[in-house]
């Protein structure tokens, strides 16, 4: 018999549950490399970026996008972060007997739209339906390769005491607007940004190169998750300054009225990128200028590397500090 | 202990329902609290519901001042200099924040560590999920688990321990409990499915309210397979029972500016005055909490005792007069236990007699076991100011952030746990 443990919503929550979860899977054949959201592989002389990612997001359809938006950009994000230039798709459609054909079509309708934003092609797939007692709703599917851009060379390891640490527009719009959504709030302001990043990772990598050392898409758990995850791999103390950080009033009123931290909210089209001190200022500007990204900043700074004990910490507003932990579970609304 | 926004009334529907703008925000809002409440009013929002009619002018002028970042630093500095001035009219002063909101907000921009050092600030019972002892979450597990309802619950009370799992891990084993924003979703889930609905009434007298606004509306609309299982906790026995001890070293309050919406300044009065502690009432943004406690700390410079009130925008003196004949239309005042401390007498709320039927305990013949908590948690103490998490024997060891004893290891911002993650 087994351990008797069994899945908990917080292993699929991308926080420290998954990090343990996937830690205990790995036997031969498997060779997770740095654990990053895409693997780099090589093939003859050439370089790839390889990933999979699966989605499942209720409601479906959110202010701002939908599941097949998701599925599309959620794995060219994980690819651009890597370096790579997304370039092909695989698409899986597991749905329940039942769901309405309009909603899929709706929803292949937005893949297209999506892949066609991206610059990338869907060039194989797969459907299948279970029991509307077994699965409710849809669930997809997406992996994804594309070759790594010249000169890119983003690795954890890579990254200094020093360096700067920027994102590359206001953070938590996604998972605001898909809880507005789900709780029926009504909002003018908040909208899923979700979005391409290939853009603006290929701006940055075209203006410093190598000086770009590390960067992620902040989806589950949000900036304070990813870079909880960074410190941990590399024994990094991080800090970042809260006023610097950019957050949409209207996803702050949403994470004020649930009780939620914008820090740790989800996004959907953002980079956190880390930049050596001497070109943190020119890979802003080609952010801005080049990669579509107006509001890019600077928002922190590794102190320190190979330190026993990693650790993100927020400047407050007021000269304090504060740790900013690993997420444990999912964010949920609270009284308190 | 109890969130609450304030919003703009943007919309009144003829069923005491209405929508308010939360800065960029609009959502659907109760208003059966505040019938007066008029378009273009502020209300403070806790859980989806209506609780108060703000000052308008306070309203504003803070929501403003919350805007300009240059000016909110500015009058920090203000702040922590008049508290410095008064504190050094002081001894060594420890002054417990009550409610772990506050906590929050102190942790969050680490106000802490900008107070003069003769200045101890401590934190309180935390929140009130933190307080419910294990065997009240038992009962809400076990009925989970046996599969007669589906339970329907704020996200605080998700990751609460019982004395076997919680009902987060109940879940994982099959169990039907739905997170839910506010009431109103609770009964809608009940409207929606043939089979009972129970909503946990976890809370404070900020949450009491709208849980026996729930009833009351399963009532009128002759919802049959609705429950609430209650669960309601008192702010002031609490501090009563705190501060009898007579080694308490706690000299000021910082009181809960939410409870205090529903209750007024009036019920801290004889406690200030009996136990000789300062107190004031504040809000929850950090220059809030900043601003009281610089009055708290002026009165005690002072000799002043009495209750301040620096949330005069959503605390009037009285209270809510509605909220208040809710509570006691629908509830009764019994004794209850709280984690880690034990039975403080008529500290929580139960259903009368007469709502019966919407009384999960009643209708699912459910008992509370009490479940020995092993010995020797200090919490009791910890939250009394009379002893520092490590002098526990069983922090670090049986009493641990996945396995806690007591509320100061429960809640996320407890005194017991933040010494154990921040070392
Ligand atoms: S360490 Fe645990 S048992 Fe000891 S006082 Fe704190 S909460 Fe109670």
């Amino acid at each position: 018999m087994g351990s008797g443990e069994k899945l908990r919503m917080g292993h699929g929550s991308g926080g420290r549950l998954t990090a343990e979860l996937i830690d205990g899977f790995f036997g031969a054949g498997f060779e997770p490399g740095e654990l990053d959201d895409a693997a780099t592989v090589s093939l003859g002389q050439e370089r790839f970026a390889f990933t999979t990612d699966s989605f499942v997001v209720d409601p479906l359809f959110f202010p701002g996008g939908d599941i097949g938006r998701l599925a599309v950009f959620g794995t060219v994000n994980d690819l651009a972060a890597q370096g790579a230039e997304p370039a092909y798709l695989s698409l899986a459609v597991v749905g329940s007997e039942g769901f309405e054909l309009d909603l899929l079509r709706r929803i292949m309708g937005s893949v297209s739209e999506a892949a066609v934003e991206a610059g990338v092609r869907v060039v194989t797939g797969d459907t299948k339906v279970m029991e509307h007692s077994a699965l409710r709703g849809v669930v997809l599917n997406t992996a994804g390769v594309g070759r790594l851009r010249d000169g890119a060379q983003i690795s954890a390891g890579r990254v200094q005491a020093g360096d700067i640490v920027i994102v590359t527009g206001p953070l938590g719009d996604h998972e605001a607007a898909v809880l507005c959504h789900r709780y029926d709030f009504g909002l003018d302001g908040v909208k899923s940004d979700c979005a391409s990043v290939a853009g603006a990772a290929a701006a940055v990598i075209g203006a410093v190169g190598q000086e770009l050392r590390w960067m992620r898409d902040p989806t589950r758990g949000g900036l304070a998750t990813v870079l909880n995850e960074l410190a941990s791999q590399i024994g990094a103390s991080v800090e970042i300054v809260q006023s610097a950080v950019p957050v949409s009033p209207a996803v702050r009123d949403t994470a004020d009225i649930l009780g939620l931290d914008p820090l740790y909210l989800a996004c959907e089209g953002r980079l956190v990128l880390v930049v050596s001190a001497q070109s943190a200022d020119e890979a802003v500007a080609a952010l801005q200028e080049r990669g579509g990204c107006p509001q890019a900043i600077a928002v922190g700074r590794v102190n320190e590397t190979g330190s026993a004990r990693p650790r993100v910490e927020l400047l407050t507003e007021f000269g304090g500090r504060r740790i900013l932990r690993y997420l444990t579970a999912d964010q949920q609304p609270r009284i308190c | 202990m109890c969130l609450g926004v304030p919003g703009e009334v943007i919309e009144i529907q003829v069923d005491g329902r209405g929508r308010a703008a939360v800065g960029e925000v609009e959502m659907a809002v109760n208003l059966h609290l505040t019938p007066e409440a008029k378009i273009g009013d502020f209300v403070m929002v806790h859980a989806g519901t209506a609780l108060e009619v703000m000052n308008t002018a306070a309203a504003e002028a803070s929501i403003k001042l919350l805007g300009e970042l240059s000016e909110r630093e500015a009058r920090a500095e203000t702040l922590f200099a008049d508290i410095e001035t008064s504190a050094a009219q002081l001894d060594a002063t420890t002054i417990m924040e009550v409610c772990g909101t506050h906590t929050t907000a102190i942790a969050r921009s680490d106000i802490r560590a900008r107070l003069p050092r003769n200045i101890d600030l401590i934190s309180g019972p935390g929140c009130p999920v933190c307080v419910t002892p294990p065997g009240e979450i038992d009962m809400a597990i076990d009925l989970a688990l046996s599969g007669r309802a589906t339970i329907a619950t704020f996200g605080d009370m998700l990751h609460v321990p019982g004395s076997r799992g919680s009902l987060e891990s109940a879940r994982v084993d099959g169990a039907d409990v739905v997170v839910v924003y506010g009431p109103e979703q609770a009964l809608e889930l009940a409207r929606g499915r043939e089979g009972e609905v129970v909503f946990l009434g976890v809370g404070f007298e900020t949450t009491a309210p709208l849980i026996a606004g729930a009833v009351k509306d399963a009532d009128r609309s002759r919802l049959t397979n609705f429950s609430a299982l209650v669960m309601h906790r008192l702010v002031p026995p609490a501090l009563t029972a705190l501060l009898s001890d007579p080694d308490s070293a706690i000299d000021g309050l910082l009181c809960p500016g939410h409870v205090s919406t529903v209750i007024g300044v009036a019920p801290y009065e004889p406690i200030a005055r009996d136990f000789g502690v300062a107190s004031v009432i504040a809000g929850f943004e950090p220059l809030d909490v900043l601003e009281a406690t610089t009055m708290l700390v002026a009165k005690m410079a002072r000799g002043e005792g009495g209750v301040g009130n620096q949330y005069a925008r959503a605390v009037k003196y009285e209270g809510s007069r509605k909220a208040q004949e809710l509570i006691n239309e629908v509830f009764e005042v019994v004794d209850g236990s709280w984690r880690g401390v034990g039975i403080i007498p008529d500290s929580a709320l139960a259903l009368r007699g007469e709502w019966g039927r919407f009384d999960a305990r009643r209708r699912f013949e459910l008992e509370m076991h009490e479940v020995p908590e092993p010995p020797g948690c200090r919490c009791g103490e910890i939250l009394g100011g009379r002893a520092k998490p490590l002098e526990c024997p069983l922090w670090g060891h049986s009493c641990l952030p996945q396995t806690p004893v007591g509320p100061c290891m429960v809640s996320s911002e407890g005194s017991c746990r933040a010494a154990y993650i921040y070392g």
